[in-house]
This record gives C-alpha cells, sequence and structure tokens, in this order.
C-alpha cells in the first residue's frame, strides 16, 4: 500500500511536543516516533505522572476506533500477556481537526527476527513455545490473533518474553479476518479460508518459523503445500520441527496446546541429544579414569554377591554329603 | 439493526477515458441510486498520468467511494481493502443519518465522546461483517492492460476469498470493457464465487478503447434489472443501505 504521506508530514510531532486530549484533558510529552503503520503514527511519550507510554494517532478515525475496541477486549482477556494494555482514548485537536488518539502500554524490547539473529535459532524453539501459550489462553476466550508476523512481535528484555505490538487484526472466532500480511496468510498461499479459527494462528506460528530461517520470505510461485514444504526441507534446522510445522501449515492441530505439547516434546528431545555428546569431549581423560574407577568398584561390589553363591553351594554340598551319610547309616 | 445489502462497482483501470460520456458524472448517477463507486488504478512499469490520477479521483469522489493507485504487487490486498473501507463508508453514512435523527441535525461519530465512538463503531463493524454485499467489477481490457490481467484475476479470487469468510451474503458479477462486440461485455453472471475466473480470464482479448463512462451506464443497468427481477419474483423486502455521505 502507498503510504498515506500527508499525514507522515502534516501531524509529524518533533521530540518536546506536547498532545493534549480534548476529553480527559491529559497531557502526553512526544518522545520519538516508534513506527508508522498503515493506520497512523505511534509515538514514544511521557504522561503527566513520568511514565512512559505509547501513543497511536490516526487522521482516520474509523480504523482507530476499531483498533481501540479490539484492545479493550484484548486487556479483558484474563492470563493473555500478549498485547499492550490499553489506557485511554482521546481526541487531540490540531488546527481545529479532531485527530483520535489512544494511550497504551510502552513495551520495550527487540523485534523478533533482530533478536533471533543476534541470540541465534536455538531461540526459536522457546520463543515459539511462548507465543503458543499466549495462543492458546486467547483463543478459549474466543479471539484469535489474526495479523500474527515477526514485525508485530516483540522480546521484552530483560525477561525474554514475547509480546505482541500490534493487534489490530484480532478477530472473534467465526469472523472474517481483515488484516493481515500476505506470507502469514492462509488464504494467500490457498490452504485454506480467511474465517477466524485456531487453525489460521497456527499456520502464521509455522510461517514465522519459516520466516526466521528465510529473513527476506519468498513469493508465492504455485502456492499450496508442495511449495511451502520444499522450502522448508532446503533448510535443515527444521528437520526436527518437520512433522509439527506440516501439521500446523496442514490444519492438522486443532489446539494451540497440541502443537505447544508436540514443539516442547521436540525441545526436550533436542536438547538432550545435544547436551549428550556436548559432555564428552570436555571431560575426555577424567571420563576414562573414572570409567576405570567405576569398573574396579564394579568387581568390589560384585564380590558379596559372589561370597553368597560361595556359602549357598558350600552349604549345599555340606547338606547333601550329610544326607548321603544318614541315608547310608539308615541303610 | 437488520443487515441490508450494500452495492458496490468496482473499477479496475489503468489510465484515461477515451470513449463516451465522462464517466464521473455516470458515477454521481450510481450514488444518487445507492451504489458506491470504487476505483483502482494499476500500474506497472508504466506510471498514470496527471489527468488519469484525477480522472480516477473524480470517479471516486462522485461515486461516494475510494479510490486508490497501486503496482500490480500489491492489488490484491488493496482490492480488499478498498471493498472493506467502502463498506465502512456507507455503513458510517447510515449509523450517522440515524445518529442525526436521535441526537440533532449536526451531530455525526466524531463528535461523540471516544467511549461512545467506540460503541457505535463496534455496530458498524458488526453491520460490515453481517450485511449482504454485492459487487459489480468493470476491468479495463485497452491494450496497456494485457500483462497486467493476471495480476488483476489473483486480486479478484482473493477478494472473493476475503468476503466469503464474512457472515453476510456476497454476490460478484464481472464485466469487461471494451467487449468483443460491445463498448462492455458480461464476463460473469451474479455469482458468490469467483473461482470460475480462472476459466474465463485467460481466454481475454484486448482492445484499443477505453469506454469508462458507457462500462458504469451498463454497470447501473445490469443493477437495476437485478433489483426489479428479484422484487418481481420474491417481493421481499430487503433494504437497501442508501448511500449517504
Amino acid at each position: 500500500m502507498m503510504m498515506n504521506n500527508t499525514l507522515r508530514n502534516q501531524f509529524k510531532f518533533l521530540p518536546g511536543h506536547v498532545i493534549k486530549g480534548k476529553w480527559n484533558k491529559n497531557t502526553y510529552k512526544v518522545i520519538k516516533e516508534l513506527g508508522c503503520g498503515a493506520n497512523g503514527i505511534v509515538y514514544l511519550a511521557e504522561n503527566d505522572r513520568q511514565q512512559l507510554v505509547a501513543l497511536k494517532l490516526s487522521d482516520n478515525g474509523i480504523s482507530i476506533i476499531s483498533e481501540m475496541n479490539i484492545l479493550k477486549a484484548f486487556s479483558k482477556v484474563q492470563g493473555s500477556v500478549l498485547g499492550p494494555s490499553f489506557m485511554e482514548a482521546d481526541d487531540f485537536v490540531v488546527n481545529g481537526k479532531n485527530m483520535p488518539f489512544y494511550v497504551m502500554e510502552y513495551i520495550k524490547g527487540e523485534g523478533y527476527l533482530p533478536f533471533i539473529q543476534k541470540k541465534g535459532q536455538a531461540w526459536t524453539g522457546v520463543l515459539v513455545l511462548q507465543l503458543l501459550s499466549s495462543l492458546s489462553a486467547l483463543h478459549k476466550q474466543g479471539w484469535i490473533f489474526g495479523d500474527l508476523k515477526p514485525d508485530n512481535l516483540i522480546v521484552t528484555l530483560p525477561t525474554y518474553k514475547i509480546r505482541c505490538i500490534d493487534v489490530g487484526g484480532t478477530t472473534l472466532i467465526g469472523r472474517s479476518v481483515k488484516e493481515f500480511t500476505e506470507f502469514f496468510d492462509r488464504g494467500y498461499w490457498g490452504m485454506g479460508s480467511r474465517k477466524a479459527d485456531p487453525q489460521y494462528d497456527l499456520f502464521a506460528v509455522a510461517m514465522i518459523m519459516l520466516n526466521s530461517s528465510y529473513p527476506k520470505r519468498f513469493s508465492r510461485k504455485e502456492g499450496g503445500f508442495s511449495q511451502l514444504k520444499e522450502m522448508m526441507e532446503q533448510k535443515k534446522e527444521f528437520t526436527p520441527y518437520k512433522a509439527i510445522l506440516e501439521k500446523a501449515l496442514t490444519g492438522k492441530y486443532l489446539t494451540a496446546e497440541e502443537m505447544r505439547n508436540d514443539m516442547a516434546h521436540v525441545l526436550g528431545r533436542h536438547s538432550q541429544k545435544k547436551s549428550a555428546p556436548a559432555a564428552q569431549p570436555t571431560g575426555k581423560p577424567a571420563a576414562t579414569r573414572q570409567a576405570r574407577r567405576a569398573q574396579s568398584k564394579q568387581i568390589t561390589r560384585r564380590k558379596p554377591k559372589y561370597a553368597f553363591l560361595e556359602t549357598f553351594l558350600l552349604i549345599l554340598i555340606v547338606s547333601l554329603l550329610y544326607t548321603l551319610y544318614i541315608y547310608g547309616q539308615l541303610l | 439493526m437488520k443487515p441490508g445489502t450494500l452495492r458496490q462497482i468496482l473499477l479496475i483501470t489503468d489510465g484515461c477515458s477515451n470513449q463516451g460520456e465522462d464517466p464521473a458524472a455516470m458515477a454521481a448517477l450510481a450514488r444518487e441510486q445507492g451504489i458506491t463507486v470504487n476505483v483502482i488504478g494499476v500500474m506497472e512499469n508504466d506510471v498514470i498520468d496527471d489527468k488519469g490520477m484525477q480522472e480516477i479521483e473524480s470517479i471516486a469522489n462522485c461515486g461516494g467511494g475510494v479510490s486508490q493507485i497501486v503496482y500490480s504487487q500489491q492489488l490484491s490486498q488493496t482490492v480488499q481493502m478498498v471493498t472493506r473501507k467502502a463498506m465502512t463508508q456507507t455503513i458510517q453514512g447510515v449509523v450517522n443519518k440515524e445518529l442525526q435523527q436521535i441526537l440533532g441535525n449536526s451531530v455525526t461519530m466524531e463528535d461523540l465522546p471516544p467511549e461512545k465512538r467506540g460503541e457505535v463503531m463496534e455496530v458498524v463493524d458488526e453491520l460490515g461483517e453481517t450485511s449482504n454485499l454485492e459487487v459489480l467489477i468493470l476491468v479495463d481490457t485497452s491494450a496497456s492492460m494485457k500483462l497486467k490481467l493476471p495480476t488483476v484475476k489473483d486480486a479478484l479470487l482473493d477478494l472473493s476469498l476475503s468476503m466469503n469468510a464474512r457472515l453476510g451474503n456476497n454476490q460478484f458479477s464481472v464485466f469487461v470493457f471494451p467487449g468483443k462486440k460491445n463498448d462492455v461485455e458480461k464476463l460473469l453472471d451474479w455469482t458468490p464465487k469467483l473461482e470460475v475466473l480462472t476459466r474465463v480470464f485467460p481466454k481475454l482479448t484486448t482492445g484499443g478503447i477505453t469506454p469508462t463512462g458507457p462500462a458504469i451506464t451498463e454497470a447501473l443497468d445490469y443493477f437495476n434489472k437485478k433489483r426489479s427481477l428479484r422484487g418481481l419474483l420474491s417481493h421481499d423486502d430487503e433494504q437497501y443501505f442508501e448511500e449517504s455521505i
């Protein structure tokens, strides 16, 4: 989509600019621009209690109100910490024009893909596991996330938790998904409808995993499962997840929990396999010494067993001889 | 509020009309009849000139719809976005009218406090999901469009995918201009699914002229025929959203 440049230029606020709400009269001081989407600009701002918040401003009243409604509904979903919490909504009047904005929690962290690139692919599994837990909670409340993609995901820094910064695609199960990104959209790949169901999100999760190995993504050729499968098989890091990815892409997982369990299983096995050979090269001389000691220990440990056998045999022979002697005496 | 039927004409073109009546005037006529006209200008390696841009904008303005100029790669996303945006606009127009009846003449959604606005918006979203939709698609098949037609086909399939995920019913119909014999030719009659296009589209031939005005006129006729036919057959009291923005 062509970016709405008029919005960008007309309402670009420099650091220090104060945004004051028409209804609630709260003031926010702009610190910097965080991002610019199709529906508006997000600023990092400071409220009157010196707290950092994220403030989204738009000249298109419609889409921002829908988003605000979703964010509010999202905040009510218990146990889900995926999205930012909603704070307030208001209007900012500039030159007589109403500009609706809303204020939400500022989530500090690093983008999903840059994080993976910096910290390594090993994090993919863990983060996907976290993501699946959050999705499971959301699905149980009757919603799906819709527009799941790395650009919308943030890894918070001291705690390494995966969070979502744009909840605009969140849709009630059974309704149509309105906001999506082609690469992560089941419909684009011809793998299903755009009706919201848990499988829609799980497809996107699988595509996020593919995206972390193909940072530039790839475009649809013949589409369908065959192309996705081929792309998956070209990267060896997907080998342990092959079955899981296939199931997620073809909509075979009914719940996020199922996928999470399989994922946890593979991760567990994966790390076991990895840690076993890793221990060997570092402690090789120690290991042999230990082994020898263990051997001798085994011999000493075996001794009482032999002693028992010896005693038993001795008693058996003696009693046998004694029986023979008694038998002889009796005759 | 009972879901009604939203009616739209979607014009996909890549330049200026050069034959027949003024398309903007025809779009205004459509608006009068409660039909919204949306226009998408498609570019590939070429650029749409100022005159073409102006025409695209004025057709959408007069037709009460949305216009957008895009490169063909982004066509799929744009087609569904434009359709949805125009739906919301129309519904919002209806809702604003109702609000004015309740709260006084000059009140619109924007004048409500954010909380109330959110509640009204929920109603608008609900209607967008549940109302029925009829889209008549007009595809420019003048010579310069030849290479863009496969992309147009994909975008239309994508549109039917998006719209059919809604709870409301959909009807699509496709016309091309110029046609083989006439200015405008019907390619596909009213149908909820556009998959048939995969077979029909590759056979299309492209022509030289761009009779955009006559195409919109024909589209209007076709809409009216459908309405009167349905009225005759079923006498159903289906309400139409009378557009009012």
